[in-house]
């Protein structure tokens, strides 16, 4: 178990190093930052001296080497365009973030895994062909259209719910149920797919046949072993939610860590478009890490392979 | 026909019967035969045909310049509203400009981001999967870590960040997504390889002493062409929707191109009083990637049915 962690520890590492360097390259190479912050009307003595104050005329590695140092002791230096550290502003925006992506995954996971369950359990009936169909249908809609859909109906029209912020546990329930919606389809699939293969072992039969109850069976010896994939689907999921949920905080206007990233990459302010891109690479590398060991530990087989 | 069906399937298995073998057929053929009974593939196949005829015919079908504003008669209704025209099927937006022609023309915009991203990302995931999958070893280490490097990246943010700097535009979008959305492909035709890399033919290729690029391309290839088509479908529609998602941030497809996207984004501001303005291009951009993901579902259910999910 330890020997796997630390394998598992050392590719996560190695994979949070490359993505630092994609995020940072990526931005360089895609155009002339000078030029950008500038603007198009400066003359080109204005964009040297930009160049020159933001530390853009030195080399790329040195560059990329003195922004790498200071990121990893959370110094992610001065936004453009807000009057602020990069790191003060994405502590006050990532909260909303992290809140709304939890409770999409929780509500997510609390509709597709007994849907899957359920489709599994009544596998080829009605239940099944619906689920699956929901779940097609499901895939088809753009979280964007759905969370508008959703405003229109529940904001415009009942006026149960508030239209866009974030600042009461109101405000959370259509962005959640919008980014949520995207997880479910996949989960499901994968929930009545894994049930479906342990419900069909030997040992299920074995225990029908003992005379244990149904109930005993699907939850007991079943569910245990079906959820195991789920695990480190969540995990996946989540760190999508999080890098999708720019879309949903853009709908609703929820000044999160992802409108942060809208606002910022609309005006050209790299610092910050960077170390969120970085952050949100980190989460998910440190998640699946998280999956993969939760995985090992709840299933020998994986550790021991 | 219907009797003719489990010798058919047993022999595609591999397991062959000592009885006469079936009439052959070439696999399209089967392909149709299968698919001419699967719902799911009929429906999306034909949605997809309407959209596809709407959007070649857009010049021809379109009432009105999808372009051509007319300040007069901004805002009209569709025409199941009482206000509505039969001039403006689905109205005009804020501009004046035909909804019901813009939505065909932007239809071509979807279509195109589609095919144009999974080309690329289609040819690069492919490479990287099927070198990972048939050389294995370190090749197979290397490209395994590149996969999950790209895994690791926030698509939307990157996507973003990048169409900001290439400067928001049809090509750019379309470069963008191509570069970034080979993933799938890559996973799963790394597989697929794994799995007949060590089939007698692909030996007996390496042992009449066939080229490398021949074996890759000619014989393994064609063989996990079933699953690139499944994949290359699904990914068309994730294309879609992230164009889409793209355009609405402002980020992507600029005005006054009418991506459905843009529509979504440009009606948002009237979704109070006239939330059909995001309604209509909302219903046509599910549509689309319905269809597309039936037709996905359909392929692989009818090519592979051991693969059914």
């Amino acid at each position: 178990m330890l020997a796997y962690t630390m394998q598992r520890l050392i590719v996560a590492l190695s994979v949070a190093f490359t993505v630092s360097v994609v995020a940072f390259f990526l931005l360089h190479l895609s155009g002339d930052i000078a030029i950008s912050i500038a603007g198009p009307e400066s003359t080109p003595a204005q964009v040297e001296q930009i160049r020159h104050q933001f530390g853009l005329d030195r080399p790329l590695v040195v560059q990329y080497l003195d922004w790498l140092w200071k990121a990893v002791h959370f110094d992610f230096g001065n936004s453009f365009y807000f009057r602020d550290t990069v790191v003060s502003l994405i502590a006050s925006r990532i909260g909303v973030t992290l809140t709304l992506g939890a409770i999409s995954l929780l509500l997510s996971l609390v509709v597709a895994v007994p849907l899957g369950v359920l489709a599994a359990v009544y596998n080829g009936t009605i239940i099944d062909r619906l689920a699956l169909s929901f779940s097609v249908i499901g895939q088809a809609i753009p979280t964007f259209c759905l969370g508008l859909g959703l405003i229109i109906v529940f904001s415009v029209t009942l006026r149960w719910l508030p239209v866009s912020g974030a600042s009461t546990w109101k405000h959370f329930i259509l962005p959640s149920i919008a980014l949520g919606w995207y997880a479910v389809p996949a989960v499901m699939r994968l929930s009545r797919n894994g049930m479906l293969e342990v419900l069909s072992a030997d040992y299920i039969r074995t225990a029908r046949a003992k005379g244990v109850a149904p109930a005993v069976v699907i939850f007991k010896h079943a569910l245990r072993n079906a959820i195991i994939p789920v695990v480190a689907l969540a995990a996946v999921q989540f760190g999508f939610m999080l890098g999708g949920s720019i879309v949903i905080e853009a709908v609703f206007s929820m000044h999160g860590l992802g409108y942060l990233a809208w606002e910022a990459i609309a005006r050209n302010d790299f610092p910050v478009v960077q170390a969120v891109v970085l952050i949100l690479a980190t989460i998910y590398v440190g998640l699946t890490f998280l999956a993969d060991v939760a995985n090992a530990f709840l299933d020998p087989r994986i550790r021991l392979a | 026909m219907t009797d003719a069906m489990p010798t058919m399937m047993t022999s595609a298995g591999g397991d062959k019967p000592f009885d006469a073998p079936p009439p052959r057929q070439s696999p399209f053929a089967n392909f149709l035969r299968r698919g001419r009974r699967h719902g799911g593939l009929l429906l999306g196949a034909s949605i997809l045909l309407v959209i596809v005829v709407a959007a070649l015919a857009a010049p021809l079908i379109a009432p009105h310049d999808p372009y051509a504003q007319n300040l007069a008669q901004r805002l009209i209704p569709p025409i199941w509203h009482p206000k509505g025209t039969w001039d403006h099927v689905l109205g005009t937006d804020k501009l004046g400009r035909d909804y019901f022609s813009r939505l065909l023309f932007g239809a071509r915009i979807s279509l195109l981001i589609g095919l144009l991203t999974v080309a690329i990302s289609g040819t690069i995931g492919t490479l990287l999967g099927i070198c990972a999958g048939y050389f294995g070893g370190r090749v197979d280490a290397a490209l395994s870590y590149v996969i999950t490097t790209r895994l690791a990246l926030p698509v939307v943010l990157v996507a973003l960040a990048s169409a900001a700097l290439v400067g928001g535009s049809l090509q750019g979008v379309i470069i963008v997504l191509g570069l970034l959305l080979w993933d799938r492909f890559a996973v799963v035709t790394r597989s697929a390889t794994q799995q007949i890399a060590r089939a007698d033919y692909v030996a007996a290729a390496q042992a009449i002493g066939c080229s490398t690029s021949r074996i890759l391309f000619s014989e393994i290839l064609p063989n996990i062409l079933n699953a690139l088509i499944v994949v290359a479908t699904l990914e068309m529609a994730h294309a879609i929707l992230l164009e889409a998602a793209l355009s609405f941030l402002g980020l992507g497809v600029q005005p006054p191109l009418p991506s459905w996207g843009l529509m979504i984004a440009e009606g948002k501001q009237y979704m109070f009083f006239s939330p059909w303005m995001i309604g209509v291009p909302a219903v046509a951009l599910v549509f689309l990637v319905l269809a597309i993901n039936l037709v996905g579902d359909g392929v692989r259910d009818v090519t592979a049915p051991e693969n059914r999910t």
